[in-house]
């Protein structure tokens, strides 16, 4: 069976043709098959349970129907681990509000996906439970961070999920799973209950098999909310209203920096097929170039990195952490953190904690403050000329576990997802066809809240791509 | 060689809830970790909303010290590991504070002197370590109670003054009800630098910390520049160090060394937004400002007559300078009723309440003032009112009016001369202060309703044969 998406399940239950019960056992069998292999959950709900809990929403907009959660988002029924040895047993007391509007809008929390600890990695190998594996090859990566979700979506074993992109941790994955994933602008989805990494950066976003459902997520889980500060005050919007296939009249925009040579002929090639279709679909590509490209990935590790410093802080060894006894509380904390924490967290605690310190502030975290601005700033002028950005949402596809083990070039690998990210902006990656014979993610970023307008040129690109 | 002081004064706001969270903020003898939620908790996923009553409370400290409020200013991370810390980071604001400049004049030993503030910041307060012979235990009530912070430029030249300063500041706090200042709790608290300069020349500073009371403040200014000029009437160097102070054993306790000064690698809290004060919100503020107690007294003096020192010992407590103010209005003469605040009601009030309400004292005051009853015939309604909890009213009418009828004064001094032979056999003898002791047995019988001149006179009158 060719797995459903969100839609079609939901237009499935309307129309009496499925059962909700049928579906969690479809999903289920699923699971059974390939996550043995994949890895793509590190809690799971029992099928039964599952079901009951789905039945009593049924009568919901969303009618009881699954979805997984990436397991750095906060959760009651499952502990909210970050795929870290430090919050093992942590069990979050509240929701995060992104899901506990799923659970308003009728979804039920099927599981929590496994990420590279804390969201820090583009593999899932950083996770302290295992990695995941890529449902297309398993000898490959599902990306990261958000690679449990994505694996989970590809592999038929949730019909969709939530992730979370800092850098590109929702894009990436998507692209080397072949799954849509989507960043919305900074501050229309909320991050309460979302772990923070680095929190200026943090959006929560859906992974699902198409873009129509990711227009239907986003208008559940987007919408001010007052317990984050940073949320923006807009009201809640049916992104599905108004979702049609349509690039007619848009001027796409693909910037230089996002088609190095280095990409080699087979990547090139697909871009220039994309430019093709595009142009089919009525649209205009316009060649341009973002300069300050190549500065986004030091400024994002300069101030992700920062931030997360702080962010961790507070996993000491004193309250729901892991506890390593020591004489002293300061040997307590220094020794909780230097066994809970992996060795990506550490180094980018180490890296961030520089960036900060005293005499060297300006130097580091303040001048990538100030490029910061200066790329979100590119963005905005670019926006004058074109209407959308696109290009490959990963340099390349899934790659090998383990090929990556210098961190640099593991970096490299948001690179196009980066950039955006810095300026706020939503973007999102839908499957643009085959490399290497295995998927490989088109991005189309947008203007801040441009989500419609994005929605449907993804959908229109989604069709023709498929 | 002159002493510099400089103060850091840390006043908890008097707001119901904490500065980033809906939990109480009176946790004072509250239960040990009763008033806490996962936001002051730094649970993973939590985050911070600003309570926006603490920074109309931080607003009114700032226009009374003629402060200038910052339009933008923003919230900053300082980032220590301490147990009773639970984000790893204190939420402050440290680039730009609430307000800048102001100053407060107050009088030392008649004189009027003016210290100036260098600026006025918002943060929340930390939990409190709890030592017991099992360990150490944590209380996190505290945790996130708005704090505002005030320093000073270095203006203070005596350790008396110091003292003199923040007792002037704790009235002017309580004046504007934005904090009960009272330092036993540790509602006020006070950090201090000190330093001794030679020939003018400024000298080495050091930090004395966790000042918590009146007397600790003067003590430890004092032991410190006795430290200091030991030293460099020896020769040596004054070391920049932090000290704590040993209120039991008047002792400077060092605390650490320069070497050990901390790195908090401040930087701007990304879960929260700048802060922006608009002028209309500033009006609002300033519109609900209550009177200053320089102003107050000042109208005091005008008014109603009352001398410096009557009018600073009601500014004391703002709710006895109220009390006052509303006795004062109601009776004709508003200076007498200065003394009976201060000095009858005075020795009742203990509490934070006043002992009688002010209807009482005003129709107490105007019986004595309109001659229905004696002052003493006062003191004993006042007493029993206060002690019984009886209304000034129904003891006023009990009590009838005074035994003013002559023919009356003289049955009853008539009476107690047959009853004393022995006092009016010394009386005439001689020994006149047995008239005191008649006139004592007298008002005994007329149960304090007499005049005692009058009484006396009467006696005297029937003793010399009338
Ligand atoms: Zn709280």
């Amino acid at each position: 069976m060719t797995p459903l998406d969100l839609s079609e399940a939901l237009r499935a239950l309307e129309e009496k043709r499925l059962s909700l019960s049928a579906i969690v056992d479809e999903l289920f069998r699923v699971i059974s098959e390939r996550e043995p292999t994949v890895r793509a959950f590190l809690t799971l709900a029992d099928k039964e349970e599952l079901k009951a809990q789905a039945s009593a929403q049924k009568e919901k907009p969303l009618r009881g129907l699954p979805i997984a959660v990436k397991d750095n988002i906060c959760t009651v029924e499952f502990p909210t681990t970050c795929a870290s040895k430090l919050l093992e047993r942590y069990r979050s007391p509240f929701e995060a509000t992104a899901v506990a509007r799923l659970k308003a809008a009728g979804m039920v929390v099927q599981g929590k996906t496994n990420l590279d600890e804390f969201a820090m990695g583009s593999s899932t190998e950083n996770s302290a439970f295992g990695p995941t594996r890529n449902p297309w090859d398993p000898e490959r990566v599902p990306g990261g961070s958000s690679g449990g979700s994505a694996a989970a979506v590809a592999a038929g074993e949730a019909l969709a999920a939530l992730g979370s992109d800092t850098g590109g941790s929702v894009r990436q994955p998507a692209a080397l799973c072949g799954v849509v994933g989507l960043r919305p602008t900074y501050g229309l989805v909320s991050r309460y209950g979302l772990v923070a990494f680095a929190s200026s950066l943090d959006t929560i976003g859906p992974l699902t098999r198409s873009v129509r459902d990711a227009a239907l997520l986003l208008s559940v889980i987007a919408g001010h909310d007052p317990k984050d500060s940073t949320s923006l005050p807009v009201p809640p919007q049916d992104y599905t209203q108004g979702l049609r296939p349509s690039l007619a009249g848009l001027r796409l925009g693909l910037p230089v920096e996002y088609v190095p040579k280095e990409l080699g002929p087979e990547v090139l090639a697909l871009v220039e097929r994309w430019c093709a279709t595009i142009e089919e679909l009525g649209g205009q590509v316009v060649r341009l170039s973002l300069p300050l490209t190549e500065y986004a990935l030091p400024t994002y590790y300069l101030i992700a990195s920062a931030e997360a410093s702080a962010n961790l802080a507070r996993y000491d060894g004193v309250r729901y952490t892991l506890r390593v006894p020591a004489e002293g509380v300061g040997e307590m904390i220094a020794q909780s953190r230097a066994l809970g924490f992996g060795r990506e967290v550490k180094r980018r605690i180490a890296l961030g904690t520089f960036a900060l310190s005293a005499g060297y502030y300006d130097q580091y975290y303040g001048k990538a403050q100030r490029v910061r601005t200066l790329i979100a700033q590119e963005f905005a002028e670019a926006f004058q000329r074109v209407d959308l950005i696109f290009g490959p949402t990963s340099p390349t596809p899934a790659f090998r576990l383990g090929e990556k083990a210098d961190p640099l070039s593991m970096y490299l690998s948001d690179l196009f997802t980066i950039p955006s990210a810095l300026a706020g902006l939503p973007a999102i990656s839908i499957p643009g066809g085959r490399v290497d014979g295995l998927p490989f993610g088109l991005q189309l970023i947008g203007p801040r809240l441009s989500e419609a307008r994005l929605l449907s040129a993804a959908l229109a690109l989604e069709e023709a791509l498929r | 060689m002159d002493v510099v002081i400089g103060l850091e004064i840390h006043v908890q706001l008097l707001t119901r809830t904490k500065l980033f969270c809906s939990c109480r903020a009176d946790y004072f003898a509250a239960p040990p970790n009763t008033l806490t939620c996962p936001v002051c908790l730094g649970l993973p996923g939590a985050l911070p909303v600003l309570n926006k009553k603490a920074v109309e409370l931080a607003l009114r400290v700032a226009l009374a010290l003629g402060a200038e409020v910052q339009e933008v200013s923003q919230f900053d991370r300082k980032n220590y590991f301490y147990p009773d810390l639970p984000k790893g980071y204190q939420i402050t604001q440290r680039a730009v504070p609430l307000a800048r400049g102001g100053a407060l004049t107050f009088r030392l030993a008649g004189q009027e002197r003016t210290v100036r503030v260098r600026e006025l910041h918002l943060e929340e307060d930390a939990g409190k370590l709890i030592h017991t012979e099992r360990g150490t235990l944590i209380d996190f009530n505290r945790c996130g109670v708005p704090l505002v912070e005030i320093v000073t430029e270095p203006d203070l030249r005596s350790p008396q003054e110091a003292r003199e300063f923040l007792r002037a500041l704790r009235t002017l706090l309580r004046h504007l009800r934005v904090s009960t200042a009272d330092m036993e709790k540790g509602e006020l608290r006070c950090d201090a630098n000190i330093s001794v300069s030679v020939d003018g020349r400024p000298g080495t500073k050091t930090e004395i910390k966790n000042l918590n009371s009146f007397k600790a403040v003067e003590r430890a200014l004092q032991a410190a520049a006795e430290h200091q000029r030991a030293l460099l009437s020896r020769g040596e160097r004054v070391e920049q160090v932090t000290f704590g102070w040993d209120e039991g054993r008047e002792e400077l306790l060092l605390q650490r060394t320069k070497e050990e000064a901390h790195d908090y690698r401040y930087f701007p809290d990304p879960d929260l937004v700048p802060l922006v004060v608009d002028a209309m919100w500033l009006a609002q503020v300033q519109a609900a400002m209550p009177e200053p107690p320089w102003e107050r007294e000042a109208r005091w003096i005008r008014a109603f007559g009352l001398n410096p020192s009557e009018a600073e010992a009601l500014l004391v407590d703002p709710v006895r300078a109220d009390y006052f103010e509303e006795v004062a209005r109601a009776v004709p003469n508003p200076k007498a009723a200065a003394g009976w605040v201060l000095a009858e009601l005075g020795q009742y009030w203990t509490g934070d309440e006043p002992p009688l309400p002010a209807a009482d004292l005003v129709a107490l005051i105007r019986a004595v003032e309109e001659g229905r009853i004696t002052r003493p015939q006062a003191k004993e309604i006042l007493e029993k009112a206060v002690l019984e909890r009886t209304s000034v009213p129904v003891l006023l009418s009990a009590a009838g009016g005074v035994v003013r009828d002559e023919e009356a004064l003289r049955a009853l001094a008539e009476e107690v001369l047959r009853e004393n032979p022995q006092a009016v056999a010394d009386y005439r003898a001689g020994r006149t202060q047995a008239l005191g002791f008649l006139v004592g047995q007298a008002l005994r019988k007329a149960q304090g309703r007499a005049d005692p001149k009058r009484l006396a006179h009467v006696l005297q009158t029937l003793l010399s044969g009338g």
